[in-house]
């Protein structure tokens, strides 16, 4: 297939997965911050939620004070937030029309109905919580149903391998900017930092990942910090842990290398990638330094995506 | 102005045979389930994203073109003359362009003056002596068809670069299937499905001889700002061919690759919608960024198709459109099916001092315009616009052709208040390959939606319709 179709189906998945991640960040934000002071402790939890976003830098250079209403109006509807919601429905729109004939009608329904919808937010914003909530669920079930379509009527074939790379990558990058932003609530209980109010933390961590109900069923304990580290790190059986999202971009790759017939760079790196997580263990991990082994996966799932790029995209 | 003949109610008020079924369909059909169907046709066409962008209005960046529910309707028997003729210029243009940019046949008989050639800019003497697959120059071309009354069609204009509208024929008749399927019971309408496969073999049968056996087509367009983005997309999906744009093609070795996963893969035809003007920097404009260096060179060491050919601008300027009846007879020695409109050529001083005495009841027409700008509707100007355009006939003679106000014929249409009349006219879209030409019955209608407007455009308030050719 075309090299530009390729990059642009890559960058339609993530985009909508972005969308998503982001509009489960606000979510669990309001959730924490909407409890009383005592339960939360001091921490700026809009702070952390642009810090998650990656956008904190750019935040402060339009903005005062990060509070309820600054945050979310950047993380949803600013035109200059590359990462906005607003604007990854946008990108993920435009990447739509560029690849059309590469999508299904479903895809394309859902991509076009959702920017057709939400036209109407942007002009007018939102202006009640339960407005905000609705606007939030919507961006998050149209990333449901842009990922069922794809699921149900894509063609297994590279087009479809390419968008489920995007998919993967993305969503390990942003598994793994909550973990760098909150390392610090998951340490183990001997060097822990926080108290027991981190409790509210934890829950929030989980939920921004859709996790919360999975923690009960993996480990059937209490939330314990290192269990949820475990969790969103090395088990493969979460969608959102890093493991999973190897496990698939690994197998993606090779679906796609099987098909052309040759293997590359990216299929080295990811499987290198990959190996380390699966012969990892959470005290090795805690050794390490939850914060560098982190920093290392976030700077080699960048590189995987420089590699894809250049081995494939251009 | 005369009235205009209307194509349901003939003449005498008596309904035409063609349009007997959908007469009674209408008295049947209460007018709120018409309107409903309207609105419901709007959303269909929105949801699918069929839109068109209009240059120079940022606000409506990606507007509709409205679609009316009411078909338009032409007997077998009109069909059967419409389309022998249509064949018949297409074959004169395809001759006439062969020969321009060979012996110049035409020219040495006088039947049309020389500068009216070399001093076109949109001839290309890059083409000079250079041969294209087959012969072939106009694989598309959408001619515009109006009628004034019963018995003829009257090409209004020939469209041999880049004609856009072939997705809203098909995506109408589809919208309407949907819509209406108890209308398409009681009616033989041919169906018009067919045309992207034959599009793909006329594309594929005029490769370049060192294609391989099974060759690659690809469409190129300019990208998804261009305002017929959505129907280059569509026919690349209908056609199963890659849709590129410039920057997905490079040229080594005089031939033409496109970049993809797997490494470069060759191209032997590229259906392209993108101006002569835009299509390789080298050789054209060098600051367009659409193009692709060096396909210039691929297209004249024959290794790659262009569709349409490089060049075809001379055959559809208005200034030549006034000769296409001489063209026609000079190639074929026939009389043409089709006619013209009687045009006056304003760089003739007679023509002129015609015009120039009667510019409140004809049209005035730029000779390089297209997309009903840059023209002067003499009996719907007010006085000021009519003494600009006299100064500007003055000024630039040579740039502008005159032809009559004509009532172009009216079709019941449903506006706001029921149903009324509007005028329209025809595209019919006819391929020609390397060994047949071929036409799906149909085309795109376009309806003035404005009462008593004569301008049919997309970008300046027109409509669609569907068109039903009755297969009796």
């Amino acid at each position: 297939m075309l090299s530009r179709t390729a990059e642009n189906l890559f960058w339609l998945a993530r985009y909508v997965e972005r969308a998503e991640y982001i509009a489960r960040t606000i979510d669990a934000t309001l959730r924490v911050t909407a409890l009383p002071a005592a339960y939360i402790g001091k921490t700026n939890e809009w702070e952390s939620a642009l810090l998650t976003a990656g956008v904190s830098q750019s935040f402060y250079e339009a903005y005062g004070e990060a509070n309820e209403r600054n945050v979310i109006e950047y993380l949803s509807f600013n035109a200059e937030n590359p990462s906005s919601i607003r604007n990854c429905i946008e990108a993920a729109r435009l990447n739509s029309r560029s690849v059309r004939t590469a999508l299904t009608s479903e895809m394309w329904d859902t991509i076009n109905g959702a920017w057709i919808e939400l036209q109407e937010v942007w002009s007018k914003g939102t202006t009640s919580r339960e407005e905000l909530a609705r606007f939030l669920r919507f961006v998050q079930e149209t990333s449901l149903r842009f990922d069922g379509s794809a699921y149900r009527t894509m063609l297994r074939n590279d087009a479809y391998w390419f968008s489920r790379l995007g998919v993967h990558l993305e969503r390990a990058d942003n598994t793994a900017r909550i973990l760098d932003v909150k390392y610090h609530v998951l340490l183990p209980e001997e060097e822990h930092v926080g108290g027991p109010l981190d409790f509210y933390q934890w829950t929030s961590i989980l939920r921004s990942v859709s996790a919360l109900t999975a923690y009960h069923w993996v480990y059937r304990e209490t939330l314990k910090p290192w269990l949820i580290a475990d969790l969103l790190i090395l088990n493969d059986s979460l969608p959102r842990s890093l493991a999973s999202c190897y496990g698939n971009l690994v197998r993606n790759l090779d679906q796609i290398g099987v098909a052309y017939g040759r293997q590359g760079p990216a299929q080295r790196h990811a499987r290198g990638v990959r190996n380390r997580l699966e012969h990892s263990h959470m005290d090795d991990v805690f050794q390490h330094g939850v914060h560098e082994f982190i920093q290392e996966f976030i700077a080699d799932n960048a590189r995987l995506g420089e590699i894809v790029t250049k081995q494939y995209l251009i | 102005m005369a009235v205009a003949f209307d194509e349901m109610n003939g003449p005498g008020g008596d309904v035409r045979s063609a349009y007997q079924e959908l007469s009674r369909w209408l008295k049947e059909t209460p007018p709120d389930a018409l309107q409903y169907r309207r609105q419901e046709a709007e959303l269909l066409f929105r949801r699918i994203g069929i839109t068109f962008a209009v240059y120079g209005d940022s606000d409506a960046q990606e507007r509709l073109i409205p679609f009316d529910v009411i078909p338009r309707i032409l007997s077998g028997k009109e069909w059967t003359v419409l389309e022998k003729g249509l064949k018949q210029r297409v074959r004169a243009l395809n001759l006439f362009l062969r020969d321009i940019y060979h012996n110049r046949d035409i020219l040495r008989a006088n039947i049309i003056p020389d500068d009216l050639i070399f001093q076109n800019p949109v001839f290309r003497p890059e083409m000079n002596g250079q041969d294209v697959p087959h012969d072939v120059y106009v694989h598309i071309a959408g001619i515009d068809i109006i009628r004034v009354d019963d018995n003829d069609f009257i090409v209004l204009e020939d469209n041999a670069r880049t004609p856009s509208g072939v997705s809203y024929m098909l995506e109408n008749r589809e919208i309407m299937m949907r819509l209406f399927p108890d209308l398409f019971a009681r009616h033989r309408v041919a169906p018009v499905e067919r045309y992207p496969d034959e599009l793909l073999s006329c594309l594929r049968s005029v490769a370049p001889k060192s294609a391989a056996a099974e060759p690659t087509v690809a469409l190129m367009t300019p990208g998804i700002y261009n305002s017929a983005y959505y129907e280059h997309s569509f026919l690349a999906d209908k056609l199963g061919i890659e849709l590129v744009e410039g920057r997905d093609l490079i040229v080594k070795n005089d031939e033409v690759f496109m970049r993809t996963t797997e490494g470069l893969k060759r191209v032997d035809v590229i259906y392209r919608r993108v101006d002569d003007d835009f299509l390789d920097p080298l050789t054209f404009r060098p600051d367009s960024a659409l193009g692709v260096p060096g396909l210039m060179s691929a297209y004249a060491a024959g290794n790659i198709t262009l569709a349409n050919a490089v060049g075809t601008g001379i055959a559809d300027d208005k200034a030549i459109y006034s000769y296409m009846p001489d063209v026609v007879k000079f190639y074929l020695g026939e009389e043409p099916i089709l006619k013209n409109v009687p045009t006056w050529r304003c760089r003739e001083p007679k023509d002129l001092s015609y015009v120039l005495d009667n510019l409140g009841d004809l049209v005035v027409k730029e000779v390089h315009g297209s997309g009903g700008y840059g023209m002067l509707i003499g009996p719907a100007a007010t006085k000021a616009t009519i003494e600009a355009f006299r100064d500007k006939l003055k000024r630039e003679p040579e740039g502008f052709i005159a032809q009559p106000t004509l009532a172009l014929s009216t079709c019941p249409t449903c506006v706001e208040s029921g149903l009324a009349p509007r005028h329209v006219d025809l595209r019919p879209f006819v391929l020609t390959g390397r060994d047949r030409t071929t036409i799906v019955p149909g085309g795109l209608t376009r309806v003035a939606l404005k009462e008593g407007s004569l301008v049919v455009n997309s970008s300046q308030g027109g409509g669609t319709k569907d068109t039903w050719i009755l297969d009796e």
